[in-house]
């Protein structure tokens, strides 16, 4: 069977580094830190407060009326604002297609639950009669891509897509399946994430899976780094439109880059501890590209998972030397979850997005705070500063709690 | 506050529509556009406000402002 090419014709993000795709992408190639002190309610007697939020954001009334503002979610909010940048830039909206045809599939690693916390809240308070009508579609994940379906008549398959950490990466690898088997023209994917307050940071801390440099909030998340401590928690959005390729050209579009491959598989080892020999990664990057049709050493860089927590780094890199042998060398890797931190469901969109821009214009994106490498991080990480390469074919990396893995392939568009 | 000053003011706020543009006989449905799940929240909001209890029965029937407001003056 013949199949489907796949376009990314609109990306978008939103995180600590900026409201808007340009902010975002000049932020993170001139190297900054997205994460900052939190100033919640409640956030000084916190374990962990620090964080790479959003600052400044209300999305547009065309978007989302004032009415729905209050009713939905942060993350809801998020992949309506970044659904709209990318459909705008894609000229999807003109493209005449079926609208059984257009899909959403979006990433949400736990969904809406500030709004779980708080009415939670006010159920032990006042009791169940208190409870609002618009919690549960406040919070639930498909939500977001529900809201995206009636803000554009989008009718196609409709969907969120959860396995923690990996939600975006997985949901961008089944769109490209569902084009690439033709039984969709164009799907909305990627996710979006906004989670941070005082229960999640509670859980993840508990785990002692996140850094507590709380007084030097920008220098927190240093993947690779010797004196890295763990994650740091960032709320935000990824965002791509996909279209079938030929589609695509035919109706003039800008392709910014292609989806050549896709892996996904499972450590089956340990709840949230990566698995030791790399049993579940390794296979997934070589599953994306055997269905690339490329041999490792075509690979120029890779965005890693690289969440700058002291075993998953060691892990990601061990088995990024397994799969790329002597080549391992040559590429530039980096984590932008340096700049951003860690956007959980979310990370995959933003770091796709990343991939997209990184082919588009040349440049890589930098691992910052890499001061000291740590042992056994011994590859080219892309430290501190952005460097300018010619990028041909890009990997993303996503692993999740569950011990679940995926690896998306993005190409330079070549007609 | 008058109790149906109060009423519209509970419902501008719900609805986000300017109070000025809600008068006694404004219908929820017909002229706010208001769905089932809007109708609960207000009537929750209204409970909350006026201190009261409203059974589920009796919320079919208050489609305005009007019977909204006379129905509270009822429990008072």
């Amino acid at each position: 069977m013949q199949l489907n090419r796949v376009a990314v014709t609109g990306i978008s993000a939103i995180c600590g580094l900026g409201n808007n795709l340009e902010e975002v992408w000049a932020n993170a190639i001139a190297g900054k830190s997205g994460i900052s002190k939190l100033e919640m309610e409640g956030s000084d007697s916190w374990p962990v407060q620090i964080g790479g939020v959003v600052r400044n954001f209300t999305v547009s009334e065309e978007l989302m009326n004032l009415k729905d503002q209050d009713r939905f979610d942060k993350f809801i909010h998020f992949a309506l604002h970044c659904a709209n940048e990318a459909i705008e830039e894609s000229g999807l909206l003109k493209a005449g297609y079926d609208p059984y045809m257009i899909g959403s599939v979006l990433g949400v690693g736990l969904g809406g639950f500030p709004f779980i916390e708080k009415t939670h809240q006010t159920y032990l308070d006042k009791g169940a009669r208190r409870v609002s009508p618009f919690f549960v579609p406040s919070f639930i994940p498909n939500m977001a891509t529900g809201k995206i379906s009636m803000k554009w008549n989008f009718r196609g398959t409709n969907h969120a897509v959860s396995s923690a950490c990996a939600s975006a990466a997985h949901a961008i690898g089944i769109s490209a399946s569902e084009i690439m088997l033709g039984r969709q023209d164009a799907v909305i994917t990627g996710g979006s994430e906004c989670v941070i307050g005082g229960l999640t940071i509670a859980g993840f801390a508990s785990m002692k899976a996140l850094s507590k440099r709380n007084d030097e909030p920008t220098l927190a998340s240093r993947p690779f780094d010797r004196d890295r401590d763990g994650f740091v928690m960032g709320d935000g959005a990824g965002i791509l439109v996909l279209e079938n390729l030929e589609k695509a050209k035919a109706r003039g579009a800008k392709i910014l880059a292609e989806v050549v491959g896709y892996g996904s598989t499972a450590d089956a080892y340990h709840i949230t501890s990566p698995h030791p020999e790399g049993e579940g990664t390794i296979p997934c990057m070589l599953q994306a590209i055997k269905q690339a049709g490329i041999k490792p050493s075509d690979i120029d860089y890779i965005n890693a998972h690289g969440t700058s927590t002291p075993t998953g780094d060691i892990a990601e890199t061990n088995a990024i030397k397994a799969v790329f042998g002597d080549h391992a060398k040559n590429l530039n890797i980096s984590s932008t979850k340096s700049m951003t931190g860690h956007l959980l469901g979310a990370a995959g969109g933003l770091e796709s997005v990343f991939c997209v821009k990184a082919i588009q214009e040349g440049i890589i994106p930098p691992t910052i705070n890499l001061d000291n490498p740590s042992d056994g991080c011994d590859l080219n990480y892309t430290a501190n500063k952005k460097v300018d390469r010619e990028i041909k074919y890009v990997l993303n990396n996503s692993f999740g709690f569950g011990g679940t893995n995926s690896t998306t392939i993005f190409k330079k568009y070549e007609e | 506050m008058e109790t149906q000053e109060k009423v519209i003011k509970i419902v501008s706020e719900a609805t986000k529509v300017d109070a000025s543009n809600i008068k006694a006989e404004t219908n929820f449905i017909d002229d706010l556009n208001l769905d089932s799940l809007d109708m609960v929240e207000m009537m929750m909001k209204m409970e909350e406000e006026f201190g009261v209890e409203i059974p589920e029965d009796k919320t079919e029937d208050l489609k305005t402002i009007n019977d909204v407001t006379n129905f509270l003056k009822t429990m008072n």
